[in-house]
């Protein structure tokens, strides 16, 4: 019964990866972790993104603690956070979240305060809209895992 | 599946039975994604792959560590924690605490392990630090985010590497041979200048025209420190490949 769901599942996937791909939101080092991904090792993207949200998470709250800190100053902290932000949104292929990475970094190096915050808040709006997205490939390819386990159950057995 | 213990992902390679083939690469960087990458990328290109998360622990790893680590090194073997042996290491440039330049050095500065080839990778595209780490005897330098064409070309250097090291131990044993009959035939003690022995020999051997080269090398190889290659053979010009050892990937002899 769910089975005839698989097919669209999959336009449904790339129609929205497509779309990612277009807004620029991801770019082709995302396409080179899917080509990692394999029977061996069958979660692969998703685990190194999880990995990579819960880091970025912990970044973020370490850049607004110390942006919104009255006797903020340390500025050379905050360019150290941001390096490993970059390092990891590139390493994923999360362009956007790159680019607003380097915006903030330059401003950053300006001790440019008012900058800085402009551009932590928009890092934290293209970093949800990337977790949002992300998540809702993920359940996509989740069900379509299990509506294809159910359309052909013997081949669970391989 | 892999294990985490103190800052080291061990990664057991399917096949552990062949320990002795395939390429061993310590992939040095402190950013936990970029290792899950970079571990990913050199296993599925058929490397066994152990990942740190420092250059401090890369040091440890091989046991070259400095004197005053010697307790903490102490209780680190305890752990049962040996030796590593690998073949390449590829390093992050930017960490904390000490750099993948600083890795670079202390590796080449080391008699047993500057043989092994070093790779830097770098987020940032600077000319004047690649460069710099092309002149300290990194192999290669990438620009991240690395990719599978990236560790490719990585795995092919390695494999001509291999090829070069067999044919030279291929030569070695080969003129040994030529050196035991011409000993026979001649009843001539080994004491003999070994040059004028194997340019002889090298018109019969049906080896490359490397060999025809190989008594002007070893001239210029008295001075060279022991390589990992010299322990095995008899003869003096033993470390035959340190002239070559550092080349670019890009390059041939």
């Amino acid at each position: 019964m769910l089975g005839w769901g698989v097919d669209r599942l999959r336009a449904d996937m790339s129609r929205l990866l497509a779309i990612l791909f277009h807004q620029g939101v991801l770019d082709e080092q995302f396409l080179q972790l899917q080509q990692l991904q394999d029977e061996s090792s069958p979660n692969f993207v998703s685990e190194v993104v999880n990995i990579y949200f819960h880091e970025s998470e912990k970044l973020l709250r370490n850049l607004r603690g110390l942006l919104l800190d009255r006797e903020f100053s340390d500025y050379k902290k905050m360019g150290i956070h941001l390096n490993q932000f970059m390092g990891s949104s590139s390493s994923i292929g999360a362009k956007r979240v790159r680019n607003v990475c380097v915006a903030f970094r330059a401003a950053s190096e300006q001790n440019n305060r008012a900058g800085c915050l402009r551009a932590l808040e928009l890092l934290e709006h293209e970093y949800c809209y990337l977790k949002n997205k992300l998540h809702e490939l993920f359940q996509m390819e989740q069900q379509r895992v299990l509506a294809a386990g159910v359309r052909y159950p013997l081949h669970q057995q391989l | 599946m892999s294990e985490k213990m103190d800052g080291f992902d061990l990664s057991p390679n399917s096949n552990s039975d062949n320990e002795e083939e395939g390429v061993h690469v310590l992939a040095v960087d402190d950013s936990l994604v970029d290792r899950k990458v970079i571990e990913r990328l050199l296993k599925i290109s058929s490397c066994k792959v152990t990942a740190v998360d420092s250059g401090w622990r890369a040091l440890k790893l091989l046991g070259l560590l400095d004197e005053e680590d010697k307790s903490s090194s102490s209780s680190s073997s305890s752990a049962g924690f040996d030796v590593l042996k690998v073949d390449l290491i590829i390093t992050d440039y930017c960490m904390p605490g000490m750099t993948g330049y600083e890795l670079l050095k202390k590796i080449k500065e080391s008699t047993t392990f500057r043989e092994i080839p070093v790779v830097i990778m770098s987020s940032e595209n600077v000319v004047a630090r690649i460069d710099r780490c092309l002149e300290e005897g990194a192999e290669d330098f990438i620009v991240k985010p690395v990719k599978l064409s990236d560790v490719k070309r990585i795995r092919d250097y390695m494999a001509s590497r291999e090829v070069r090291s067999v044919q030279n131990q291929e030569e070695r044993s080969s003129s040994n041979i030529n050196k035991r009959k011409l000993q026979e035939c001649f009843d001539l003690s080994l004491s003999s200048s070994p040059p004028s022995i194997s340019s002889s020999s090298s018109s019969s051997s049906s080896s490359s025209s490397s060999s025809l080269s190989y008594p002007s090398r070893s001239p210029s190889l008295t001075p060279s420190p022991p390589s990992l290659f010299s322990s095995s053979a008899p003869c003096s010009p033993s470390s035959l490949d340190s002239p070559t050892r550092r080349l670019k990937m890009t390059g041939f002899d």
